[in-house]
């Protein structure tokens, strides 16, 4: 079928080539062509075809994932693919949207086994998990403890007669719950257990613990582990729980590269728990890109579809409008499109800080970790809670047709919200940010000064010399300028951290306790990390504009950059007026401007969602259809509904027909 | 009482007990929660007919929602049908009918988990829109259940927008019957609900053609399925659209049109009329048609909108209390995580929303059965304010209530992500009404629409309805707050939002002037002006339910403590829109910035004084543990048992045929070398 003709109209319009802006996507042509050169491996491989998931049950789209996942193993082997961004491309075509139940064995058990073993511990288990010999997870939540991990309760005790921990499930709320893969893949887990030794409490540590017989695949005796049911997504993963009564493990399999446990029971200290940070950055930078890809997908299938979709009418007598026309619609959208842009490069950002740093660790500088860590906190609840209320967004902008399932966007979405939760939850983080820019204020007001992100802070200690407060600085932003507009963000970071200082030292002063006054100025304290990260998400934008070569893509970077800076003034306006930022009169022109940039914008909207390159098959929509035959494939979509199995349900038979029988 | 005590505990098996951490929140309430839910029903007696109702169908087993979160999308389907037809039986047997008063209880007892509900729509189009012949030939046989009706109005390619609609009734004088047909694949039916299987007939509206000309949309009955064995008749192509986001129960559906043939009595001609020879005639005001759409988009706000997001606060709060995570203080116990400050702000504005447009919709009620009276008496006077009020509280309602839920969704962090915390389903399914009923950016703009005309008039000295008054009371200035303990003062926070409307309002409408004076079209400059057009609708909205709520809590007794909870509640509202929107207090200088600094800190207050009632605030909503079904929410607080007990009846804790499968093959070459 050939491609709809309002977006051919659209492609034909673009200012400038989608391709050069995939490639800074990408990171470079070379890579495009890598990328792409994966993906075909597997859309053109039948093993890889299957039923659209949307149709089956819960089960089904289990064993489904579990036979791809099994087939991608033998294919990447095959291929002889094993860098992990490739790996990554290969995955992401052969899920589309969703998790694969062997996920965390790859990531999490097998990174963990790799960075906090013993080499002789190395020696055993990693041929068994990079074989998939076994098969692991990554136990660390409990039904009652999340993110404040000191409050796990699970039990590790050592026994010195028979050299083994005993592992042990004291309470309903210690049962692990959520880990993925847990509840019907996995016969391994490192479970994370306070060990007892001696007597004493040591705290937290990483234990492998075998869960279910190899080659009956039943749970051992002592182990009680199964699937904690349906969710409002990732219905291909059994995430699991699992209890353990007395359940012995042999005293090697504590992870021990830091850590130890002598055979007599003595304990053996690690030298530094800074070590750990790198993982959670790592994992932190991944859902950064996460947020990033999850609302350019949106935003390709909510840009695509209003180019496509007709409806009312803007001039009387004139054929329907194409809804993109609409200025609320054209206000949906593309503020949602340029806060994608900055994700990408705010991603890509923190990777390429995450593989510097990580350089740096090796070889024993840890210096730049501690605000890496407090940056990445943030920034990951920052580009989260954005990217989940985007893609709510961008459905609501699909009217109707957004809440079918073949919109696609309900799987983006139900898939992407969780991580506002997992691997940290957003309000917790963003108070880690916060600490961090507490004590870079408190360290600013001792006279020293602070460096990186933070170095604004520096400023305010220069602007209490001056007699005039904030209200002098109004005039020097000018709002067609992106260097000028990270200028003013800067300032409303500068007076949101310290406000949220004073207030929290006044709390102080009537004497609370600091745990108490924390509580009672954490709402301030968000703030003042938000206000943060979304200095630190201009800054890198505007950043990224001297980068680009090409002048046609740079000019349409800028108009993106500038609604994004902008848009957020608009948004926030409050804070810019409270502090004396800008004027009301500022603000009316702020106001005006994100509308002439939504005109200037429309013509490459489509383009700009093209850039980014998803496949239909990364899509999974209808509505985002390349080609943009929507409604004849909406139809053909809705005949494979299950309630359509056959032309007369049985529910007719059951009971339409005695019920009218009996009336 | 006593019964519905023990109907409360009755879901978790094992669960005796109250948990004490949700024990202790119910000994220190500050009002009578018993009186509070009365003041929501309306009064005692309707808080006595609707537990009455509650109870009779929660205690029979066929309305059971408890396997709900593990069923397909068919077996939903079949177990909303069965439902509906038992509910025909059991209001013969309890005695309840269409008129009395048990009957507006029997949606929220079933928590909408049943079949036939565009039945009752089907019948309400031709109660309105047909003849007197029509009513007395039709309405008999959908009250008897000889026919199941469906209301086929929305297609693929269109929604909100009627008049785009592309399927055609074309009369055929020779025949005297009209020819139903859909032209183009745009054109097919879409999205209305029990079509896809269950339906015998619909209401289709359609461009009605006579002799070759349009004469605009208009309704017909179109019989779809045989009465006999339910297959399709010729010429129609129906089914089911597809699994959605939630509505897994009804068979939302589509159809298609070839060539169908219906008698010319068919077209529902209370207002037009296609006589024998193909003359058209008008007849009648079709304003009363405007009036339907108001009326529906008033009913759903109670139980769509406001029941999901006040369940959603007693699972959230419920939850906040029970969890408990991290010190607050040193060599203390882990602290409830409701007594995190970040918490609370969380989910208490949530709370005072509920209570706020509970309020709200007393009042929309309470106009419009003026309207109605009034309507009655030919005076359609009434009718252009009661349209934009219900359509952009219809907007704002629903878009606060879905954004209010999802918040307390995320604040149950990741249990609030199963589906056995109740929340993944309040939201996907509140979630529709931001569009069903009219499109919310489309609703805002008829309100602006409204408010623009009014202003104008107000500006030229002409009378306007009353809720628009203040427009003509503009009164520059500053507002007059001194201290944090100023801001909670109705008078003056309602005077801010007030200001902001007028703002918002006369800075639009002079804006669209300059436009067209300056030669823009004027379809253009509204184009132009749309973003700030649904900025002023939203602001005009705010005003009038902080208004409303302040003006209710100085009306209520101010015995047992009702008042001042509600006060504090009222407060919370108010601020809480300042707070999350300090822009358009401070702009044009109406705050300071020294005030909106008192205003944080009252919000902030507040919060804590709300802390300390907000179980007893939630239990005044008086759901049932059934109806909530939530693992998290219920009365007793056993959260995780509870969880742990449902989590092990999953289906997918049945052996999976992956393993042998898929797993084993996987690990199989390999084993005998471990």
């Amino acid at each position: 079928m050939s491609v709809n003709a309002d977006l051919r109209k659209e492609r034909a319009s673009a200012t400038f080539q989608p391709a050069l802006l995939t490639h800074i996507l990408d990171g470079g042509p070379e890579r495009t062509r890598r990328r792409k050169e994966i993906e075909a491996l597997v859309l053109n491989d039948p093993d890889f075809q299957h039923e659209d998931l949307n149709f089956l049950s819960r089960s089904q789209r289990y064993e489904q994932a579990i036979r791809k996942s099994s087939l991608m193993v033998m294919k990447l082997r095959e291929y002889g693919i094993a860098d992990p961004e490739e790996i990554y491309w290969f995955k992401r075509t052969c899920l589309g949207s969703f998790p694969e139940p062997l996920g965390l064995h790859f990531s999490m058990f097998h990174k963990t086994i790799e960075t906090q073993t013993t080499a002789a511990q190395k020696e055993k288990w990693l041929p068994l998990v990079r074989g998939v010999k076994i098969i692991g997870t990554y136990a660390q939540t409990e039904m009652g403890h999340g993110t404040h991990l000191r409050g796990l309760e699970t039990t590790a005790t050592y026994d010195p007669s028979t050299q083994e921990f005993i592992l042990n499930s004291p309470t309903v709320t210690s049962i692990k719950w959520w880990p993925g893969g847990l509840g019907k893949t996995s016969n391994h887990a490192i479970v994370l257990a306070q060990l007892y030794t001696q007597g004493q409490c040591k705290g937290l540590h990483a234990f492998i613990v075998p869960i279910r017989q190899l080659g009956t695949h039943e749970p051992l005796p002592g182990i009680t582990v199964g699937d904690i049911g349906p969710k409002f997504g990732y219905d291909e993963m059994d995430n699991g729980y699992l209890k353990m009564d007395n359940f012995r493990i042999p005293r090697e399999n504590m992870l021990m590269k830091y850590a130890q446990v002598e055979p007599d029971g003595t304990y053996v200290k690690p030298v530094s728990d800074k070590l750990t940070y790198g993982t959670m950055v790592f994992i932190r930078s991944l859902i950064v890109g996460d947020s990033a890809r999850s609302l350019s997908r949106a935003c390709t299938i909510a840009i695509r579809y209003s180019a496509v979709r007709h409806q009312s009418e803007l001039k009387p007598g004139e054929p329907e409008p194409q809804i993109l026309d609409y200025q609320t619609q054209q206000y949906k959208l593309f503020p949602l499109l340029a806060t994608a842009y900055a994700f990408n490069f705010v991603g890509a950002f923190i990777k390429d800080t995450y593989h510097r740093i990580s350089g740096d660790i090796s070889t024993g500088d840890l210096s730049e970790l501690p605000e890496l860590h407090a940056l990445t906190a943030g920034l990951k609840a920052f580009t989260s809670w954005t990217a989940n209320a985007g893609i709510e967004e961008c459905r609501m902008a699909c009217g109707g047709h957004g809440y079918s399932r073949c919109s696609g966007i309900p799987d983006i979405y139900v898939t992407f919200t969780p991580s506002c939760t997992y691997e940290g939850e957003n309000t917790v983080m963003m108070l880690q940010t916060a600490r961090f820019l507490m004590k870079s204020y408190t360290q600013m007001t001792s006279g020293q000064q602070v460096t990186g992100m933070v170095s604004y802070l520096n400023d305010l200690s220069r602007q209490r010399i001056q007699p005039q407060h904030v209200a002098a600085r109004t005039v020097s932003v000018r709002i067609n300028d992106p260097t000028s507009l990270v200028e003013a963000y800067k300032s409303r970071a500068a007076r949101l951290v310290e406000s949220a200082a004073k207030n929290l030292q006044a709390e102080l002063n009537h004497r609370r306790s600091k745990e108490d006054a924390w509580n009672r100025t954490s709402v301030d304290l968000v703030r003042a990390s938000e206000a943060h990260c979304h200095y630190v998400v201009v800054k890198l934008f505007a950043a990224k504009l001297a980068e680009v070569t090409d002048a046609a893509v740079r000019a349409v970077l800028t108009d993106l950059c500038l609604l994004y800076a902008l848009f957020g003034i608009s948004r926030n306006a409050g804070d810019f007026l409270q502090a004396g930022i800008l004027t009301s009169a500022q603000i009316t022109q702020v106001n005006q401007h994100v509308k002439e940039l939504l005109a200037v914008i429309r013509p490459n909207a489509v383009a700009l969602v093209d850039s980014f390159d998803f496949h239909d098959v990364h899509l999974g929509s209808v509505l985002g259809r390349y080609d943009g035959n929507v409604y004849e494939n909406m139809f053909e979509w809705a005949k494979k509904s299950p309630l359509n199995k056959t032309q007369v349900h049985e529910s007719f038979h059951k009971h339409l027909k005695p019920m009218q029988a009996k009336l | 009482m006593a019964l519905l005590e023990t109907s409360k505990y009755s879901q978790g098996s094992v669960l005796g007990s109250v948990n004490p951490d949700l024990a202790s929140e119910r000994q220190t309430a500050s009002f009578s929660v018993e009186k509070l839910t009365a003041l929501l029903d309306g009064g005692v007696e309707q808080t006595r007919i609707r537990r009455a109702v509650v109870d009779a169908i929660e205690s029979d087993p066929v309305f059971s929602r408890e396997n709900q979160y593990f069923q397909t999308q068919n077996e939903r389907y079949e177990a909303a049908v069965k439902k509906a037809v038992h509910l025909q039986k059991k209001m013969h047997e309890m005695g309840w009918t269409e008129n009395g008063p048990e009957y507006k209880y029997i949606y929220r007892a079933l928590s909408g988990d049943v079949a036939f509900l565009l039945h009752r729509v089907f019948m309400r189009s031709i109660s309105m829109l047909g003849s007197d012949k029509q009513i007395a030939k039709w309405i008999p046989l959908a009250t008897q259940h000889k026919l199941i009706g469906s209301y086929a109005q929305t297609e693929l390619g269109h929604g909100t927008y009627l008049q785009g609609l592309e399927t055609t009734a074309v009369f055929d004088t020779a025949t005297q019957e009209f020819i139903l047909n859909t032209p183009k694949i745009s054109a097919m039916k879409w999205w209305p609900g029990d079509m896809g299987r269950s339906a015998t007939h619909t209401v289709v509206f359609a461009q009605l053609y006579v002799h070759g000309k349009c004469y605009g949309i208009h309704p017909f009955i179109v019989q779809i399925r045989s009465l006999q064995d339910h297959s399709l008749c010729p010429g129609v192509t129906a089914g089911d659209i597809g699994p959605k986001m939630n509505f897994e129960h009804i068979d939302n559906g589509y159809l298609l049109l070839k060539n169908v043939r219906i008698p010319r009595e068919n077209m529902l001609s209370k207002f037009c009329e296609v006589r024998p020879d193909g003359t058209y005639v008008r007849q009648g005001s079709q304003k009363i048609n405007y009036f339907t759409m108001t009326s529906v988009r008033i009913s759903l706000i109670a139980d769509e909108v406001l029941t999901p997001l006040m369940k959603a606060c007693t699972i959230a709060i419920r939850y906040s209390v029970v969890r408990r995570q991290s010190k607050l203080k040193p060599g203390e116990q882990e602290a409830k995580i409701l007594d995190y400050q970040t918490q609370q702000e969380k989910v208490l504005p949530q709370l005072a929303a509920a209570y706020a447009f509970h309020f709200t919709n007393d009042y929309l009620q309470e106009l419009f059965n003026r309207g109605y009276r009034e309507i009655q008496r030919k005076n359609f006077d009434m009718l252009p304010e009661l349209h934009a009020l219900s359509s952009g509280f219809k907007a704002m309602i629903t878009q606060h209530c879905t954004a209010g839920v999802e918040i307390c969704l995320r604040a149950c962090g990741g249990h609030g992500y199963s589906l056995l915390s109740g929340l993944p389903s309040l939201y996907t399914k509140i979630l529709a009404s931001c569009i069903y009923e009219g499109e919310n950016t489309i609703l805002l703009l008829q309100t602006a629409r409204f408010l623009i005309k009014c202003f104008m008039a107000v500006s030229a000295g002409q009378p306007v309805p009353p809720s628009v008054t203040y427009l003509a009371a503009v009164k520059p200035g500053k507002c007059p707050a001194k201290s944090k303990l100023d801001f909670l003062s109705p008078d003056i926070y309602t005077e801010a939002y007030q200001h902001v409307a007028v703002r918002l309002i006369s800075s639009t409408a002079a804006k669209l002037q300059d436009l067209i004076q300056s030669g823009v079209k004027k379809h253009d400059a509204w184009n132009q002006c749309t973003v700030q057009l649904v900025q002023a609708a939203k602001a005009h909205c705010h005003y009038i339910a902080v208004k409303n709520f302040a003006e209710t809590v100085e009306k209520l007794e101010t015995k047992a403590g009702i008042q001042k909870i509600m006060k504090h509640l009222c407060d919370l509202f108010a601020l809480h829109g300042i707070f999350s929107n300090t822009g358009a207090f401070l702009h044009d200088g109406y705050t300071s910035a020294a005030q909106m600094d008192m205003v944080t800190a009252s919000y902030l207050d507040l919060l804590a004084v709300i802390r300390k009632d907000a179980v007893p605030l939630v239990d005044a909503f008086d759901f049932t543990d059934k109806s909530l079904n939530s693992a998290l929410g219920s009365y007793d607080g056993q959260a995780y048992q509870r969880l742990y007990e449902w989590a092990q009846k999953s289906p997918t804790n049945q052996m999976s045929p992956a393993y042998e499968r898929y797993l084993k093959p996987l690990l199989h070459n390999t084993l005998s070398k471990l």
